[in-house]
């Protein structure tokens, strides 16, 4: 699929604009949760020689830590998402997608330091219906978070987080969702809500941002990533199944 | 200390639609224009790594900076009222061409009704259908005097359409091009709803079924179909927007000009006239101040409000008294609507934004309220803009939103689900209304605009009440499990709603009843108009831009004729 996909660059795309030249699987193979070819090592993202789209290969090799300075919080912080997230018969986890190393290097830039959003004071708690009032930026909620989050494993259960049982970790994560935790500046629940999102960001954003690694998230949900163009299939009465395409395509 | 520019003819606060269409009819007509715009200059070739639900959809590229400026937010006057710190209910844009580039592109004209809403509501229902704190009124125009305005922004905007809407006002002619598809998606509502015995039709679109060259010579591309138009630009100039149309068709005279990174700050006010704005360069912070024969608001509705606030000009509303037109009827939308989960997998990551199908059946007064306990309506739509996979994780009723039956039943549901939703109309309320914040301030040291609002009993029959027709809708689509949407109760900032924000400087007919007149020209200043969906004496069924579109040519027509005779036009 992937050399049939790399015939169709932009450029011949834009040339020939409103032509059906998408490669696809036929309508009917849907099947998109059986006999689904996984990589069942769970393997870190990072490490393999994985393709990008049109067989460029990523530059996944690269990953490092960009706000994390140990590894202690990264690996809580990866089982947390993992938990989230997990790893099942339909395919990979957050881990071999490679959220954590998303988030990390999603913390260290604007993200992480609100830098697009209003942090001018005064600072009051406010309803719920006004949103996020917190003095403090993404980077230093995930920080504090993943702390307790250690701390609570140790109080309950006498280990640190990544060393409980999948079970323990849930009652945990539960325990934030529920807003039962108490945090510095910010509530537990929405400390959950932001590890949610983020997981989900690094799972099925782009591989250009370091998740989603081989763009296997987009392959397990079915969703094409970057096509050119559906206008010669929109009116197809059946399920169309394409091999996904990331924005590395673009780069030429 | 400001410096102080050569004078020009007219100026517009905001280069989106409303800004383009004054400049391309303006410098048409010989003025010279020049479009104040705080962001940058951006088009078609800045698109070309858009289908990028990360960067555009999730982390807002297009859209307003927040810690430059925002605006903060309260339900009630006894709340204290904080920051919208981060985006959420509704995306502020910035930069060339405004919301109108990551427009979905629906352009609807608002209903005969909407614009007569008090006297036809008060003749078919008694003057007590509503209590008295809403504050609905006839706007001042009609439909049919309108009418040519709607057909001259839709033949701009290339709008692909069907005249096949019973309750749509009358039509001068056809849509400029035919229907977008009508997809398998598309047809199951439309076979659903014609069972019901509605009228389905295609929705109005600014994706264009086919290529197409507007009457200014501008050409607009045919739509692909990628998935990815709200929130985002579009790569092929198949959805029109300001950047393609309206800003080329003014730069194209000579007299047209828009200088960047300009945040205007204050209209200058003297006696009975403007004379021109004060505006930052966001670069290098230098103050400059831009004369003008002509001033024209045409940012979005919240600074339009702000500005004329800022610069004490007009009075200010009072919720206590009713007095003062400024900042008064804002009104948003509520959005009535069901989910439904099916057993086959659909093509749901094809789409367009304005790819859809609607029934007006249950909009306006299309239908009989003497036995409801609210007015007005929404029209229902299915629309195929395109899902991705970030934002939607569609969930059946009982499943968790994490862990392992998260994945699988978002993962599987992904493909299979479908949604009907209604843009309900919201009416202005005596509670509802912008202010200026006393506390907090922008970048530039301006205060913030204040927002004061709540959904009221109204909203929520409404709501209600049309909540249960689209669950009956997605039920004869065949949905095997259908998910009305929860009653509403207090008006959430987080999360995303819509971007229909409309009211606080209305048109009306007398300067009792409104901060413009009907020709947009500010009661209280003749060289000043303010223009956009901050026009609206309340927010109809529909998205705003068709109507704002057509109030920005019949406006510029006005300011064409004022630039050579001067006094009011009314």
């Amino acid at each position: 699929m992937a050399v049939e996909k790399k015939g169709l660059s932009r450029r011949d795309f834009l040339k020939t604009t409103g032509i059906a030249t998408g490669a696809f699987v036929g309508g009917g193979l849907i099947g998109g949760l059986v006999g689904y070819n996984v990589n069942k090592e769970g393997q870190v993202a990072g490490t393999g020689d994985h393709k990008g789209a049109g067989g460029e290969p990523t530059a996944v090799s690269n990953r490092g830590l960009m706000y994390f300075t140990n590894m202690a919080e990264f690996n809580v912080l990866s089982q947390a998402v993992e938990r989230i997230f997990p790893e099942d018969d339909l395919g990979p986890g957050a881990i071999a997608l490679g959220a954590p190393y998303f988030i990390d290097n999603q913390l260290a830039g604007n993200y992480g330091s609100n830098v697009k959003e209003y942090m001018q004071g005064p600072f009051f708690a406010g309803e719920a219906t006004q949103g996020y009032q917190s003095k403090l930026t993404r980077a230093e909620i995930f920080r504090q978070g993943i702390a307790i989050m250690d701390e609570q494993a140790n109080k309950r259960f006498k280990q640190g987080f990544v060393d409980l049982e999948g079970a323990q970790m849930d009652e945990i994560i539960t325990a934030f969702q529920k807003n039962e935790i108490d945090m510095k500046g910010v509530s537990s629940e929405f400390f959950f809500k932001l590890l949610r999102q983020a997981t989900l960001e690094g799972v099925y954003a782009d591989p250009i941002y370091n998740g989603n690694v081989n763009m296997d998230a987009w392959r397990m949900k079915e969703f094409p990533g970057n096509q050119m163009t559906y206008i010669a299939e929109i009116e197809n009465e059946k399920f169309v199944k394409y091999e996904p395409v990331s924005l590395t395509s673009m780069e030429h | 200390m400001a410096t102080t520019l050569e004078k020009v003819d007219v100026i517009t606060v905001g280069v989106g639609w409303a800004g383009g269409i004054i400049g391309a009819e303006c410098a048409k007509a010989g003025l010279k224009v020049l479009g104040l715009e705080r962001g940058k200059e951006r088009s078609t070739k800045d698109y070309s790594l858009v289908h990028d639900e990360f960067r555009y959809a999730i982390r807002y590229d297009l859209m307003q900076d927040l810690s430059k400026e925002t605006i903060t937010f309260r339900n009630s006057r006894k709340m204290r009222a904080l920051p919208m710190r981060q985006m959420g209910s509704f995306l502020l844009a910035e930069g060339l061409g405004g919301s109108g580039t990551h427009w979905n592109g629906h352009t609807w004209r608002f209903l005969p009704y909407d614009f007569e809403i008090k006297s036809m509501t008060d003749k078919k229902y008694g003057k007590d259908k509503l209590s008295s704190d809403y504050l609905i009124q006839d706007w001042g125009v009609t439909y049919d005097e309108l009418e040519p305005y709607f057909d001259k922004f839709e033949k701009t905007a290339g709008i692909s359409g069907e005249n096949k809407n019973p309750f749509a006002g009358k039509r001068s002619s056809e849509f400029p091009t035919p229907p977008m598809k009508r997809t398998p998606i598309l047809k199951k509502f439309e076979k659903a709803a014609s069972k019901l015995g509605y009228s389905p039709f295609m929705l109005p679109s600014a994706n264009l079924s086919e290529s197409y060259e507007n009457p200014d010579g501008e050409s607009i591309m045919a739509c692909q179909y990628c998935g990815f138009c709200e929130r985002f630009g579009c790569e092929y100039g198949a959805k029109t927007s300001p950047e393609i149309t309206v800003i080329p068709t003014a730069r194209k005279t000579g007299n047209y000009d828009v200088r960047f990174y300009a945040n205007v700050v204050e209209v200058l006010k003297k006696g009975n006239k403007v004379t021109g704005v004060r505006y930052i360069d966001t670069q290098t912070g230098e103050e400059f101040i831009q004369p003008a024969e002509v001033v024209v608001l045409t940012s979005y509705m919240m600074n339009n409000a702000k500005l004329l606030m800022v610069s004490g000009i007009g009075e200010m509303y009072d919720p206590d008294t009713g007095k003062g037109m400024l900042g008064k009827n804002y009104a948003y939308q509520v959005l009535p609507g069901a989910t439904g989960f099916f057993d086959e997998q659909m093509n749901v990551f094809m789409g367009a934004g304005s790819l859809g199908m609607s029934i007006d059946d249950f909009n306006g007064d299309n239908f009989d309220h003497g036995d409801l306990d609210f007015i007005h309506g929404a029209s229902l739509s299915i629309t195929q803009t395109g899902v991705r996979p970030i934002a939607t994780n569609p969930l059946p009723p009982d499943t968790p939103v994490w862990g392992e039956d998260f994945k699988k039943s978002s993962i599987y549901n992904y493909t299979r689900t479908l949604n009907i939703g209604g843009q309900g109309a919201s009416l202005p309320h005596k509670e509802n209304f912008l202010s200026l914040d006393p506390n907090y301030k922008d970048a530039y040291g301006v205060p913030l605009l204040q927002l004061t609002y709540n959904f009221t009993e109204q909203d929520k029959n409404l709501h209600k009440y049309l909540t249960e027709k689209t669950a009956v809708i997605m039920k004869e689509m065949g949905a095997k499990t259908v998910m009305a949407g929860n009653p509403i109760t207090n008006y959430d900032i987080v999360p995303y709603q819509t971007t229909h924000n409309t009211g606080g400087t209305i048109m009306g007919a007398s300067p009792d009843n409104s901060v413009v007149n009907t020709q947009l020209q500010h009661w209280d200043a003749e060289n000043l108009f303010v223009l956009g969906a901050g026009n609206f004496p309340h927010n109809g069924g529909y998205n705003p831009t068709g109507t704002v579109g057509a109030l920005a040519y019949r406006a510029a027509e006005g300011i064409v004729k004022y630039s050579k005779a001067g006094g009011s036009l009314v």
